[in-house]
């Protein structure tokens, strides 16, 4: 059965560029618009894995990942970040939370799925 | 719309509305500056416009952009404070992203002189925090040690200790091992000590630990990229234990080996002894130093080295065998039967029009032509070994003639048929005797002269085209035209009035009976003259050229064809008859009309795209009956430089030729240097060009 991927990302074409790598990859996308709307999505079901942008309003990328190891369903799901150059302790921050790894903008969608297939196969 | 321009436009669009939500709350800010939330979305506004714009190829704006939300990140984290100016400026900032959006579509490019401004203002308001791309420069330093093991296999120990709480943050350490494994050959180690009773455990914590061995010839970055992620907070070291390379592993004996092959212990004693020793790592074990994991990671560790080195010796014994070259020669007849047959077969497939055929004969001329190849390389030997020889030669001469001569060779790595390299060793015996005996001075003589003591021989082998030169340079007196001009006059080989060029004189030096040294040596001029090297060049479809300048040296210039058995040739037509151009020599085919040839009337010369190129009409030379076609196609070839047309009614296309020595009776035929049978059995002869063009020039000469 095709994995699914949770991409989270306030910014619409960054969702769009990355659900179309992912589903052109072979895998189920849900897209979420901030943190809480991720969560929300969630809801019941469960992502084998998550990739989400940091800055976001509502709710913002470090919390997300907090929220998710709190949850029994993905306590050990995989969080990539998405991070930009300058963020280096939002970075920190992110992995003290529990991110797994980080992608850093700009980054081409064969970076993406070289990322990805290092946590799920 | 491709997908790429699909995501630039949504980025666009996105931009243009973040934008205006940029503007908004910046207005409002202007009325309440102290409001965080309206500072948060202005900072992820632009924060949004840059990351996005660096993924869709507007890196001018994630540049730009990036200057100004550096001064609201200076702002968020409470170190600066809201001012008019501050939001005057990031409301012209955002005019001229807007600019720049625009510019894409095509409108006025941005002012980037503007940008500028804007920044510049910006960062005078800013306390002077951070400089631009103050984050950027990180991350080259790891390349460096990937060089020095570039294309050479490594092997790492690795011990890999992840954090107790891997899988908390989504890492399965088994997915890691994994990629270890795909690296090349690895063995890995799971040390289980740290694992408590089953009461104590929290399956959630991760207790083992992992030692692996890995080869690979991916590099040792490559390893390290494995555990990028897991980096901080692992317990991880990479080091690297053995790099192959081609050094022979030496090693110490041991002694228990020392004593048997002397005699001293018999192979039996010394078993007996041995097995009442115990192993190294029970002992360790036994007085409880270490614990049965780490030996066995030791032990795994000793047998993967060694069965990587091993495997390493094999593959270089293994590398080549030794075969008699009767039976290449066998399999290069056989070769030589299949390449006609495919041609018949190409030939039946054309005349049969049927689809299928034509695949699978088409399907089998490439097999064929590979094969060829193939077979063709397997006959290659390097010429290094033939020049090696010659040092002793070279060493041997100037002892006996009490000359000083330095010989250096160069391509020594050229390949040639080995039948070709076993035939070129006595005329180049005989060229070296030559350069010693009359070439290279006396030391007494050379010092006089201001040359150095030691003469110099260099041998040289290159790849020209289809062709292999050899060149034999000598610093040695040179030959003298005018002695050679004399004694070509002596012994009436050529006129004494006769107009020669320097190169036609040099050219005597090959007519039988010709030999220039005053006295006989042992060494030369023993009856075997240059004529004979001459013979036996020609006879490997070879040729020779001498230059020379008197007092500087001597160089000669063997051109020999790569293999002597198949050839890629163009087949011609006249009339009736085919004939074969060997393809190496061809530069173009062009048309010939008749009232070319009849403007050009008996001169036989053409002009091609304004050149005057001179032509032979192979249906005069071979004095072949019948009408001439309309037009003729003129083949063009390049002969010692010069451009030579060759006249033919047809030109029917590419043949692989498999030359055929012509029988006893036509071997002395000139301008005909084989022949070769064709796809419908009937026989085409190969043309000698050169030869041809030689015949004809001095048949001109002299009518």
């Amino acid at each position: 059965m095709a994995k699914t991927i949770l991409i989270v990302d306030d910014s619409a074409s960054m969702r769009q560029l990355v659900t179309f790598a992912l589903k052109d990859a072979g895998y189920e996308v849900i897209a979420a618009t901030d943190g809480r709307d991720a969560l929300n999505k969630l809801g019941g079901a469960k992502a084998d894995m998550v990739v989400t942008d940091l800055n976001m309003p509502n709710m913002d990328g470090i919390e997300l990942i907090k929220q998710l190891r709190k949850s029994p369903a993905h306590k050990f799901t995989p969080v990539v970040m998405l991070t930009t150059e300058s963020q280096e302790g939002k970075k920190q921050e992110g992995k003290a939370a529990g991110a797994s790894g980080w992608i850093v903008k700009p980054f081409t969608p064969e970076k993406l799925m070289e990322v990805i297939k290092k946590f799920i196969r | 719309m491709s997908t790429a321009d699909q995501h630039r436009e949504a980025y666009r669009e996105e931009a243009m509305e973040l934008l205006a939500e940029l503007e908004t709350s910046l207005l409002d800010l202007e009325q309440s500056p102290d409001d965080m939330e309206l500072i948060g979305r202005i900072f992820r506004a632009l924060h949004t416009i840059k990351g996005s714009g660096s993924m869709f190829g507007f890196e001018d704006i994630a540049e730009f952009t990036h200057e100004v939300e550096t001064v609201f990140d200076i702002v968020r984290n409470g170190e600066m404070h809201v001012t008019k100016e501050l939001i005057d400026l990031t409301l012209s900032a955002g005019d001229h992203v807007r600019m720049m959006l625009d510019a894409v579509h095509g409108s006025n490019a941005a002012d980037s002189g503007r940008a500028g401004e804007i920044i510049a203002a910006l960062q005078k308001l800013s306390p002077g925090k951070k400089g631009p791309h103050a984050a950027r420069a990180a991350s080259s330093e790891e390349d460096e040690s990937d060089l020095l093991h570039e294309g050479k296999s490594i092997t790492c120990r690795i011990r890999f200790r992840p954090p107790g709480d891997i899988f908390m943050r989504g890492i399965n350490p088994l997915l890691i091992l994994d990629d270890l494994r795909a690296l090349g050959e690895c063995r890995i180690v799971a040390q289980k000590e740290g694992i408590p009773a089953l009461n104590d455990i929290d399956p959630e914590y991760c207790y083992t630990y992992w030692d692996a061995v890995l080869t690979t010839d991916k590099g040792v970055n490559a390893v390290k990229e494995i555990f990028e992620f897991i980096e901080d907070g692992s317990d991880l070291r990479i080091d690297i234990i053995d790099i192959i390379d081609d050094r022979p592993e030496g090693g110490h004996k041991k002694l228990g080996n020392i004593l048997v092959e002397r005699g001293d212990v018999t192979p039996d004693e010394l078993q007996k002894i041995l097995s009442r020793q115990k192993r190294i790592g029970e002992l360790l074990v036994e007085a409880d130093l270490i614990d049965t994991g780490k030996v066995e990671s030791a032990l795994t560790e000793q047998r993967h080295v060694r069965k990587v080195q091993e495997k390493h010796q094999r593959s270089e014994t293994g590398s080549s065998i030794r075969v008699s070259s009767d039976k290449l020669d066998r399999l290069v007849n056989l070769v030589g039967e299949l390449v006609t047959v495919q041609a018949r077969l190409t030939q039946t497939c054309a005349l049969k029009n049927d689809p299928e055929l034509l695949s699978i004969s088409e399907e089998v001329e490439r097999l064929t032509e590979y094969l060829r190849d193939n077979t063709m390389s397997v006959r290659m030997v390097p010429i290094g070994t033939t020049f090696n020889k010659f040092k002793r030669l070279v060493r041997d001469l100037s002892a006996e003639t009490g000359k000083e001569v330095e010989m250096s060779t160069e391509g020594a790595d050229t390949e040639l048929d080995k039948t070709v390299i076993d035939k070129l060793n006595d005329p180049l015996v005989h060229m070296i005797r030559n350069s010693i005996d009359h070439g290279i001075e006396p030391p007494e003589v050379r010092e006089a002269m201001g040359k150095p003591r030691a003469g110099m021989l260099h041998l040289s082998a290159r790849h020209s085209g289809a062709n292999v030169l050899i060149e034999i340079t000598d610093d040695g007196a040179g030959l003298d035209p005018q002695a050679i001009r004399a004694r070509a006059v002596e012994k009436g080989l050529t006129e004494p009035d006769a107009e020669l060029s320097e190169k036609d004189i040099f050219a005597l030096i090959f007519e039988p009976g010709f030999s220039t040294a005053r006295k006989i040596t042992s060494l030369s001029g023993r009856g075997v003259g240059m004529d004979v090297v001459k013979r036996s060049i020609e006879a490997l479809r070879g040729s020779i050229e001498i230059s020379s300048q008197k007092d500087i040296g001597t160089t000669v210039t063997l051109k020999l064809p790569l293999t002597l058995a198949i050839i890629d040739g163009l087949l011609v037509k006249i009339a009736e008859e085919v004939f074969v151009i060997p393809l190496s020599i061809i530069e173009e085919c062009v048309e010939l009309s008749r009232n070319a040839a009849a403007n050009g009337n008996e001169r036989h010369i053409s002009n091609v795209r304004g050149e005057i190129v001179p032509y032979i009409s192979l249906r005069e030379r071979f004095m072949i009956n019948g009408r001439k076609p309309p037009i003729e196609q003129i083949v063009i070839t390049r002969i010692e430089g010069r451009r030579v047309g060759l006249v033919v009614d047809h030109v029917i296309g590419g043949h692989q030729t498999v030359i055929k020595t012509l029988g006893r009776v036509y071997r002395d035929v000139e301008g005909v240097s084989g022949a070769t049978i064709l796809g419908d059995g009937r026989v085409a002869l190969i043309l000698d060009v050169p030869r041809l063009v030689q015949n004809v020039e001095k048949e001109a000469a002299f009518s």
